[in-house]
């Protein structure tokens, strides 16, 4: 059986405000399954609907193609948008305690911790009270919070929001290697241009509703509007009279433009090419940013 | 894992934390001198037996008496030694006492021949300890559940403010979480009693208070059942207080009901406790129960049963504000949005599989 997680028409209310609708989405093994949305837009709270720390009012949620209980939750790796761990205890001691109350006996709660300290770059600060780290450090010492128990699904609410580009790279590659080994890899960011870099697939969510979900790539050519960069050695602001061209954006030899339907791209390219030679002319493929924003409006 | 198992692993994470609290280390150390200071101490001041100063021709029965009898030429030299201090008293012509201020009553007692005196309720309590012993009781269930109660609510907020309990509820159920607490504060809390009990068996051996211990040892072993259900009652409502605000200082404000329910009876019993009628009452109510009943059979006023029937009716109220506390704990657990109202978190528990 694949570990994939589904939801299936989750729908949530916090009083009279609805604040998931009918929301479905699957998280497949082996990949890392990026979830972005606004401020406000459901995230945190499908989050914790996974982990069982809030109920659904509707719908349900599959694992292994089964009912999700408490007994499976027990074994998913969590870390919550707002990052806490006990300030008056010593990091290993409470990477090893969280270790056990997911299950780990003993020993293995020791072996776990001290190699995921060190994979975080922590080993040396293990016998230091979690107070006394700075905020990044404290960061990473959620991270192996979250993985101490080797996770069968992982389940990160902005892993990346207060860490430094290098401690970012730590935990990528940390996470890369678990969905290697074929965990299921949730994780919601702000920062597009990371989830871009490191998700598989992607699921978008907006006002409490999914509004794309798929593949990265997939979901790039579906938005991919038949949009071409042109760089040439002279002026460009000769596209502006071929048929069929709308000008987006023109910087002397650059411009992107729009082709209507029915156009010939390799038309336009034998033209440049012969007023002169042609340096780029390529596709332009959406960034995450701009597919999110398409989708929100 | 089981749950059980994850009580136990709650339960030991929360003993070895304040096992490391300088505060609760102190706090205990300056509990158990206490306790040492006042059964022992009582017993140094006391000092020995009264000095008198005596001519030859009355020492002899002074002697007899265990006094430290020191010899003079004469009647004059008496009272110059009792004048300077030198000693506590003289025993002069007549025979005639002389102190000081203060007529002393070995040196009385060691020249006159009492009446036989036959004690027909040989066991009733002393005067000194009838007073003494409610209120200790009183004092020790008063402390132990303030200060225990005062850190189980610490705990419960501290894993809200800094929202671990997040990754606690998605890894154990939320009633394993708060039974390991409570758990936790009874097992510190009795230990601690329990320590303090043996510094004051101790301290009386060492005083040679003997026959008082004789005379408190049953009410103490009553005392034990009483505390623990008291302090089980106690302790769900300190969790209950802790689960409803999300910062260390707001504990105080929502604590106040608890605080009175750990206070009232306190004074209710140090107030009433030579008023038998109110007595019999505070010893049947849960709250006053844990204090009122071990003194009533410290004082032999309740009879054999009644102790069991209080007990009985303690246990139930126990579990029943267990039971309550724990379904608003659930429901306010995970409201990290300032200060929940025990009715919106009696309605709002998450019916979580």
């Amino acid at each position: 059986m694949t570990s994939t997680l589904r939801l299936d028409g989750v729908d949530r209310s916090f009083g009279d405000r609805q604040v998931l609708k009918n929301i479905s989405f699957e998280v497949t093994a082996g990949r890392m399954t990026g979830f972005v949305g606004g401020n406000g837009a459901g995230k945190t709270t499908t989050m914790r609907i996974i982990l069982g720390v809030l109920a659904p009012d509707a719908g349900q949620l599959l694992w292994r193609g089964s009912r999700l209980t408490r007994q499976d939750r027990r074994r998913f790796g969590y870390m919550p948008e707002e990052r806490g761990l006990y300030p008056k205890m010593t990091v290993r001691e409470q990477v090893v305690h969280l270790g056990r109350l997911h299950g780990l006996d003993p020993a293995a709660a020791r072996r776990n911790t001290d190699a995921l300290l060190e994979r975080v770059g922590l080993a040396e600060r293990g016998d230091d009270l979690l107070e006394t780290l700075s905020l990044g450090n404290q960061q990473r010492a959620q991270i192996a919070a979250a993985l101490v128990h080797d996770p069968e699904l992982l389940v990160l609410d902005e892993p990346f929001s207060g860490l430094d580009p290098m401690a970012v790279d730590t935990v990528v590659s940390v996470l890369r290697e678990r969905a290697r080994a074929g965990v299921p890899v949730l994780f919601s960011s702000h920062q597009l241009d990371v989830v871009e870099r490191l998700c598989d697939d992607l699921v978008i969510i907006a006002d409490g509703a999914i509004r794309a979900a798929g593949g990265r790539e997939e979901l790039r050519a579906e938005y991919t509007l038949p949009r071409f960069e042109l760089v040439v050695d002279g002026d460009a602001g000769w596209l502006r009279d071929q048929p069929g061209v709308t000008l987006v954006d023109l910087d002397g030899t650059r411009a992107v433009f729009d082709l209507a339907a029915g156009s010939d791209d390799q038309r336009v390219l034998r033209e440049a090419l012969t007023r002169g030679p042609v340096r780029a002319f390529r596709p332009v493929t959406p960034s995450l940013a701009e597919i999110f924003r398409e989708v929100n409006q | 894992m089981n749950v059980y198992q994850a009580v136990r692993l709650i339960a030991g994470r929360e003993i070895r934390v304040k096992l490391r609290d300088r505060t609760f280390l102190f706090g205990t150390l300056f509990f158990l001198l206490i306790a040492v200071g006042a059964t022992v101490l009582p017993a140094l001041l006391a000092g020995g037996p009264s000095a008198v100063a005596a001519t030859a021709s009355v020492a002899a029965p002074l002697r007899q008496a265990g006094l430290d009898v020191r010899p003079v030429a004469d009647d004059a030299a008496a009272e110059r030694a009792v004048r300077d201090g030198e000693v506590d008293a003289a025993v002069v012509a007549g025979p005639t006492v002389l102190a000081l201020d203060e007529a002393p009553d070995d040196v009385v007692k060691a020249l006159s021949s009492g009446p036989v005196v036959r004690l027909l309720d040989p066991d009733a309590v002393d005067p000194l300890a009838a007073f003494f012993v409610p209120f200790a009781f009183a004092f020790v269930f008063f402390t132990t559940s303030q200060m225990f109660g005062v850190q189980i609510a610490q705990s419960v907020t501290e894993e809200k403010q800094t929202r671990i309990v997040e990754i606690l509820v998605a890894a154990v159920p939320v009633r394993a979480l708060l039974a390991g607490k409570i758990m936790a504060a009874c097992v510190l809390a009795l230990g601690q009693i329990a320590l303090i009990a043996v510094a004051t068996v101790a301290g009386m051996q060492l005083a040679d208070n003997g026959d008082l211990l004789a005379l408190i040892g049953p009410a103490i072993g009553w005392f034990v059942p009483f505390f623990l259900l008291g302090f089980l009652l106690l302790a769900a409502l300190w969790a209950v207080a802790g689960a409803l605000v999300t910062r260390q200082e707001d504990i105080g404000g929502v604590s106040l009901p608890v605080q009175l329910a750990v206070m009232l009876p306190f004074f209710a019993v140090i107030f009433l406790h030579d008023n038998a009628t109110a007595m019999r009452i505070l010893s049947y109510l849960p709250f006053s129960a844990p204090t009122a009943m071990p003194l009533r059979m410290f004082t032999g006023d309740a009879a054999g049963w009644e102790p069991l029937v209080s007990l009985a009716l303690l246990l139930v109220t126990a579990l029943a504000f267990v039971a309550a506390g724990a379904r608003v704990y659930e429901g306010s657990l995970l409201r990290t949005n300032g200060r929940t109202s025990v009715r919106a978190a009696w309605r709002g528990r998450e019916a979580l599989g």
